[in-house]
Parts: structure tokens; sequence; C-alpha cells
């Protein structure tokens, strides 16, 4: 069987599924749970400075959008970090660490943007035995306002700053957490690489209002009748963490730079795809909040299968392997000719690609008088919106044309890889010598 | 209760009054908000779709089960309501497994339809609970429609003539408005008076009087309603009952399925009503299934449906005849009555085993009998005393489209007229599209 042990900046986890920091990492009975339902790390909930902690609301704290069958697809929250005391969170997690040292316990940490506060709290971070810690930059309710969490997160001089601050006055890892809410990630992670940061993790989670209610008119979740915006996350929020983990992971400036992955990380095949773009090991907290901690077995038990048949041993083996197939959209292949095909065995005769393709798209599905749906080659583009709306799972494929053939729709022959960078439509074109 | 199912002959009170209540509750129990939200999910929202093709009211079935997913029943019982107006009772009766369910994409997919009926049950339940009607009447007109017929064709013009404008008249031979759904539809199917309710519901539209008890050819003549009326619809059904012509036909205990069923419906109390231990049911449609079924639910030990042709031939669905042996009724095919026995009331009924090869039903000569202390024909409805002047096809009134019968301002539709299934819904279609005739040539457009 695969081997699932994790060595992420040196820290060993029995697995790459850790618990991001949040409300499932609160305390020390959270966290035993965790590790006992079979979480290989877990990232505290973020510690804040000595002193009277933060209050939360006592209204909700949580939004959520749904699929029909109440299927919880993206949560929001409006929590801020610990409201316990820092000394507990401490205390605990020393215990913790001790009776759990095969298991990887980070410290995540949000303090003012002053060098004494750092300094302040990071010695007594590594009392405890922690294996490194994360800086919050990323929260982007509640504690921005305070200049913290995110607002220090969208300014690349502050993160660069503080994680100097960190490597001065911490001996172990230092992850950085970063926000989405922001133009360009590969800004704040240069950012972190350049402060020193040991790893960087993402995403936070983005700013949004998750439903607006129509009588009070006012967000949801709703305190008094007003809203704010809060953090969202869960499946729904993946696609757009993908995205930002492969632009650090082949950004020339931050290539190479450790990631741990966070966004949406429902099952086994959700960490696979992050850690081949990249991630040496992925956090979760939507699919816990969820379903509870035992979600877990179920990714460990898919990733030790995947990889079996994948022949991967280690993860290894895989992270970063989807890297080099990120590019940029000039140099996708211009000659890369495919036409939608419709299996009329599988085809239910719904008729949705025939109203997509009607409607939206290129007219390049005819419909007969039976219902029987064909693809017109010569309008076809492959846009892929049939296969989209398709209920049926591979009733619809895009079949590639042999290079030679002509394109029914183009008349042209298609032709050897040629890209957007040659086109002859492209005023910038490189030409080839002539 | 003084009886068992044990108990000989036909007697009332043959089973507890909790098992009856059990029995006759809805078959299928109305969607629960979430449930219908789950169920509305499954619906692809097929382009051109099937289903709405196989309605023969052609509802929008796709529209309205988006309009539940997206939290607006309301909205989604009007789309319903508009192309049928009985929404709420086709929703309920409709052999929706021949008809929208049979060809939903998921059922030819994978054998598990949307659960059309009983998304448009939740649609219109809804709105009805709400207590409020959707539609408005058009400015009057003043002209006067006579139908006749307060069944689902009858209702189904009526509401719709009275929306253009017009005043309506609706007569009806018995005590109760409703047709069939009022008298001749399963009680599971049709729980807790729902029929009348319906009816009450669809009134509120304005512009229209029902007089009950008042038949065709009794107290009706077509002459004078088409003076006094400037248009007359006909849709009084079927009244009449087909006989079995056998020896011992007339035997006491031997009587019409559609009585039971109607007697059922109108019982206050089942466990009043007497049923047999034997019961033999001769027939093969619906009326056949519905009687043998509820005389099982009454507490019959044992409850029989013999038809004469295979059960491929049965004009009772496939789900009907699973929904009838379910309950413990058995199915006999290839038999057909040869007699009647018993001395004074039926004893026993003689059957012939048949072949029917290309169409053609011959008896093979080899007979059996079976016990029935209560034997019910179900083998069809006929039409009776239809008004002279009118072509009959068939035994039905001749109609063309939109219920255009030969005479000048006589329409008719429903059960009665020619063409159509004899289903409430397709009823209910040619009701509204002859009052949309009525309207049109009302109006000289």
């Amino acid at each position: 069987m695969a081997d699932l042990t994790s060595d992420f900046l040196g820290i060993k986890s029995p697995n790459p599924f850790w618990l991001a920091s949040a409300p499932p990492t609160d305390k020390e009975y959270n966290v035993r749970r965790a590790y006992e339902a079979g979480w290989g790390g877990v990232v505290w909930k973020t510690l804040g400075e000595e002193g009277p902690p933060v209050v939360n609301v006592n209204g909700p704290r949580y939004g959520a959008i749904w699929g029909a069958d109440r299927r919880l697809l993206g949560l929001n929250n409006i929590e801020l970090i610990t409201d316990r005391d820092l000394y507990r969170n401490l205390e605990e997690m020393t215990r913790v660490k001790k009776d759990y040292p095969d298991h990887a316990l980070i410290a995540s940490i949000m303090v003012p943007c002053e060098e004494e506060s750092w300094k302040k709290i990071l010695p007594l971070v590594e009392e405890t035995g922690a294996d490194g810690i994360e800086l919050n930059f990323g929260c982007p309710h509640g504690m921005s306002e305070r200049g913290m969490g995110s607002a220090v997160g969208q300014v690349p001089e502050y993160i660069q700053m503080v994680t100097e601050w960190c490597k001065k006055y911490y001996s172990k890892p230092v992850i950085v957490k970063l926000t989405p809410n922001i133009t360009d990630i590969r800004k704040p992670a240069t950012a972190a690489k350049l402060g020193g940061a040991d790893a960087v993790s993402l995403i936070n989670t983005i700013n949004s209002i998750t439903h607006v209610d129509l009588d009070l008119m006012a967000p949801e979740p709703t305190i008094d009748g007003k809203g704010s915006h809060g953090g969202y996350c869960g499946p729904a929020v993946k696609p757009i963490a993908l995205s930002m983990v492969s632009e650090i992971a082949r950004n020339p400036e931050t290539q190479g730079l450790p990631i741990s992955g966070i966004g949406g990380v429902t099952t086994w095949r959700d960490a696979a795809e992050f850690m081949v773009l990249g991630c040496g090991n992925v956090q979760v907290c939507t699919a816990a909040m969820t379903y509870g901690f035992k979600v877990v077995q179920e990714m460990i038990s898919g990733l030790s299968q995947w990889m079996d048949e994948k022949g991967y041993t280690s993860t290894s083996d895989f992270v970063g392997k989807a890297v080099p197939n990120v590019t940029d959209w000039q140099y996708l292949n211009l000659e890369y000719v495919t036409k939608a095909k419709i299996d009329q065995d599988a085809c239910i005769q719904c008729g949705r690609c025939y109203a997509a393709c009607e409607d939206t798209s290129h007219q390049a599905i005819a419909m007969s008088e039976d219902r029987v749906f064909t693809v017109k080659d010569e309008e076809c583009v492959a846009c892929n919106l049939c296969v989209n709306v398709c209920p049926v799972e591979d009733c619809i494929t895009m079949v590639q044309m042999e290079k030679g053939a002509i394109d029914p729709r183009t008349g042209r022959e298609v032709g050897d890889y040629a890209n957007w960078t040659t086109h002859p439509n492209n005023p910038g074109a490189v030409k080839a010598a002539e | 209760m003084s009886n068992s199912p044990r108990t000989d002959g036909i007697a009332p009170d043959r089973l507890p009054k909790e098992t009856l209540a059990q029995n006759f509750s809805d078959l299928h129990p109305p969607l629960a908000p979430h449930e219908a939200h789950v169920a509305a999910d499954r619906c692809y929202f097929c382009h051109d779709a099937p289903c709405m093709t196989a309605c023969p009211t052609s509802i929008d079935i796709p529209l309205f089960i988006r309009q539940i997913a997206t939290g607006t029943p309301e909205a989604a019982a009007k789309t319903i309501l508009e192309q049928n107006i009985l929404g709420g009772m086709c929703a309920r009766v409709c052999p929706t497994e021949t008809l929208c369910e049979e060809v939903c994409v998921r059922e030819v997919a994978e054998g598990k339809p949307v659960e059309i009926g009983r998304l448009q049950r939740y649609a219109t339940d809804t709105l009805m609970a709400s207590n409020t009607h959707p539609f408005d009447r058009a400015a009057p007109t003043g002209k006067t429609v006579a139908v006749v017929g307060a069944g689902p064709a009858g209702l189904s013009c009526a509401h719709r003539l009275a929306m253009k404008g017009h005043d309506v008249v609706v007569f009806d031979a018995k005590a109760k408005p409703g047709g069939l759904n009022e008298y001749g539809i399963a009680s599971y199917k049709s729980t807790n008076d729902f029929a009348q309710a319906e009816v009450d519901w669809l009134l509120r539209i304005g512009g229209i009087r029902i007089e009950t008890g008042k038949a065709l050819g009794a107290d009706l003549s077509l002459d004078q309603l088409k003076a006094e009326y400037d248009a007359v619809f006909l849709g009084m059904g079927l009244a009449g009952v087909n006989a079995l012509g056998l020896p011992g036909d007339d035997k006491t205990n031997a009587v019409d399925a559609v009585d039971f069923i109607a007697d059922l419906r109108q019982a206050g109390d089942l466990a009043a009503l007497p049923v047999g231990r034997d019961v033999v049911v001769i027939g093969g449609g619906m009326t056949a299934v519905d009687a043998a079924v509820q005389s099982k639910l009454l507490g019959a030990e044992r409850v029989t449906i013999a038809y004469r042709r295979g059960a491929d031939r049965m004009a009772a669905s496939e789900y009907e005849r699973e929904l009838a042996t379910s309950k413990g009724v058995t199915i006999l095919t290839n038999v057909q009555p040869v007699a009647l026995h018993g001395n004074g009331a039926v004893a026993e009924v003689e059957f012939e085993y048949t072949t029917d090869e290309g169409g053609r039903l011959t008896g093979t000569g080899e007979t059996f009998r079976i016990k029935a202390d209560q034997c019910f024909r179900a083998i069809g409805q006929s039409l009776t005393g239809a008004p002279e002047g009118l072509t009959l096809t068939g035994g039905k009134i001749a109609v063309e489209e939109a219920g255009r019968t030969g005479l000048d301002g006589v329409w008719a539709g429903g059960d009665c007229a020619s063409g159509g299934d004899d289903l409430t819904v397709t009823a209910v279609a040619e009701g509204r599209d002859a009052a949309e005739d009525i309207h049109a040539t009302l109006m000289g457009e």
C-alpha cells in the first residue's frame, strides 16, 4: 500500500491531510479528537496577543449555499480568531503536542503589525513544542478592520516585513497564509519568499455575502438586521484556490516555494489535484465542519488507492506533477482541433445540449423530429458546453481530428503545433524566419 | 368489528376501523417541501420536453418543476392550471406511468422518472391551501353557455368560458358536481373530499352556476338549451354500463363496479359498507382494478380480476396491475365468463379459458368455476340518452376538431364524445379546447 507519510518543511505527519486553522482546531478537545480520527496535522486556531481575547458575535457566525438536497456547497463565516486566553491555548498546545509527537501541530498567529508584538508572542509559541507557525495574513473579516489578517496580506511589503521578524524570533518553519482577496497572488507570495518564509499556504477565505434576506433586506448571516461580509470557503472556492496555487507554483519568482493547499478540499481527489499543482500537503476545514472528522478516512483510503493504481509509492512522487502543463493561453495549440461526438446509445434525448448550443453557442447540434441529436462538424467550435450540460457522463466526448484532416468548419487542414504567438492574426506575432 | 374477512357472504365491518382508515388513506402521500425540492432537482429541464408532449393538456412540466425548485410552488401551480384547471385532481389520478413519467428521459435512462405527478400535486395543493384563485374573469361578454355535465370536461369548459367573460350554467344529473372525480375514482386517490374542494375552488372564478339533479333527456332537452343559450357544451359522460349478456347475469349480488365505486366514495362510514368474502371482478380496465383493490381493502378475503385477453391487452396499466397484486388481488387473464351460477344470489362464476391469436378471441372449451358471493361487472360504460340530431360514432357523439358536433352551436367533449382515452386529463383538455372554440365562435373571431 502507498506510503502516505508526509514531510512538509521537515515536519512529519502520518498523512498530508491537515486541519486548517479554524473553528475545528479551536481547543485541545477538538484537536485530540481530530488526531484520533486520523488527521495528519492540525493548524491551531489563530492565536492573538496576550490580554483580553477578542469577542465574537452572539448571533449566527456562518452562512451557506446549498444544492437541492441541502448539500453544502459553500460556507461563509464572520468568526474572528480565538476568543480564548492566549496562555490557555499555549498550555493546551503543549500538552497535545507532547501526547501526539508524530502528528504535526502548527500555531497560527495574528498579532498587530508591530515588531514588539511578534517578538513577544513567538518565544511563547516556541515553548509549546509546536512544529511551526502559520502567519494569518488572510482573514478578510473583522480583524482586517483592525489592521490585521487580510489587511496585512494585501500589502506585500508588510508580508515581507512580518515574515522577516518571524524568522528572526522563531527557529522553526514559518508558513505564510495568503489572502485571495487580491488581484495578483504572485505578489504576496513573492513577498513571503523574500521575507524568508519556508512556505505559503493558500487560500484563506474570500470576501462574500452568501445570501440576502429579502424580507429583512439584509445580508446573511444577519445580526440584528445587519450583516457584514464574511469569508467564503468550501467546495465552491476550490477552482479559485487551484488557480492561485498554480500561479505560485509556476511563477519563476516563487517556483519551488513549498505550498500548503487550502480551499474546498472535500475528497481525496480534491487533495490530489492540489498536490499535483504543487502543494506538499493540504489543509481542510469545511469538509470537516460539514461531515465531522471522520471524512479523513475517505481521503486516506482514496488517495492510497489512487497512488497504488498509479504506482506512486510516496506523495513526493506526484507533488507538482501537473505544474508543467499549466501554461499561458498564448501557448495553447491552435492546431488541436476537436469535434463533439454524441454517443447515441448513451444519449437519453433530454436535448440540453441542443438548447445550450442553439440558444447560446454555435448552432452546431441538430435535432431530428424523433429527438436524435447530432453534431454538425461544420459548425462545431469544440467549446465543450454540450459536454458540460449533458447529464450523462461520457455521452458527449471531444474527439481530436487527425493531423492532415480537413476541419469542415474552417476548411483548413489540421497542422502541426502552432500557437497565438505566431498566428497571422496576431499583430505582435513573431514571424518565423522567412 | 363484528365480522372478519372470513365471514361468509356479503357483510360490512370486516376490518378494524384503524385498518380501514389506513387502507383508504392517500395512495401517494403529498411531498413535504424538502422532498419536493429534491424531487424537482432531478428534472433536467429538457428541451422541447417529451413529458410535455405526452401530457394531453400540454402542461409546461419543466417550467413548473423549475418553479418548485426555486421556491415558488404557487407560480408552478399557475403554470399547471393555465393548461389544466383540474391539475389538482389530475395530479392524483392521471396514469402518469403511461403519460408524462413514461417518457421522462430519466425513466428511459434509469427506470426512475422525475415524480411529475407528485410534484404537480405539491404545487397545486400549495396554491389551493393558500385559498386563492389565480385567474380573473375578462369583461362580461353578455353571452351565455349551457354546459351539460359537471365532470372534468364540463368543469374545464365552464371555467375557461367564465374566464373569457361568458356566463355559464352547468347542469348535472347527479346530486353533486364533479362527475367521475366525485363518483368514479378509487377513494385512496382522492381523499379528504378533494373533488368537492376542487369544484368549490374552481367556481371562485365567478360566472358559473351549477344546477344539480338535472339530466338531459329527463329535465332538460337539447332543443330547449339551444334556444335559451348562445352555445351548448355536452360533457355528460357515459351513464350506461355494459352488460355481460350471460346466463345468470341477473342474479343478485352481480352488480356494476361503477356503482360499488360510487357507493364507496359517498360512504360516510366505510365499516358500514358491505363486501363479499369472495369477490370476482370481470373486466380489465381501471374500473376493474379500482373495484377489486377497494374490495380487498374493505376486507374481502379473496378478490379475483378476470380478463378475457392477455395482460398486455388490459386497459389498466402495469402500474395499476401491480398495485392490485400488491394488495392481494389475483389477476386471471385469458379467461372469459360464460355463466353466473347460484340460487338467487350469485355463488360461482364460470369461466372458459381463451386464446387470443391475431386479435381473434377463441374459447378453448375448458371451463372452471370460481366461488363468488359478489361479482362486479367492469367491462365498460356506454352513452345513454344521446339527444336526437347528433351523429354517433362508435357509440359516442361524433366530434370534429375542438369538439364541434354536427349541430350548430353544440360542442361535446369528455367520455361522451368520440376520440380521446377516456381519461380525466383528456376530458379536461377537450373541455378547455371546446371553450376556446366556443369563445372564438361567439365573439366572431
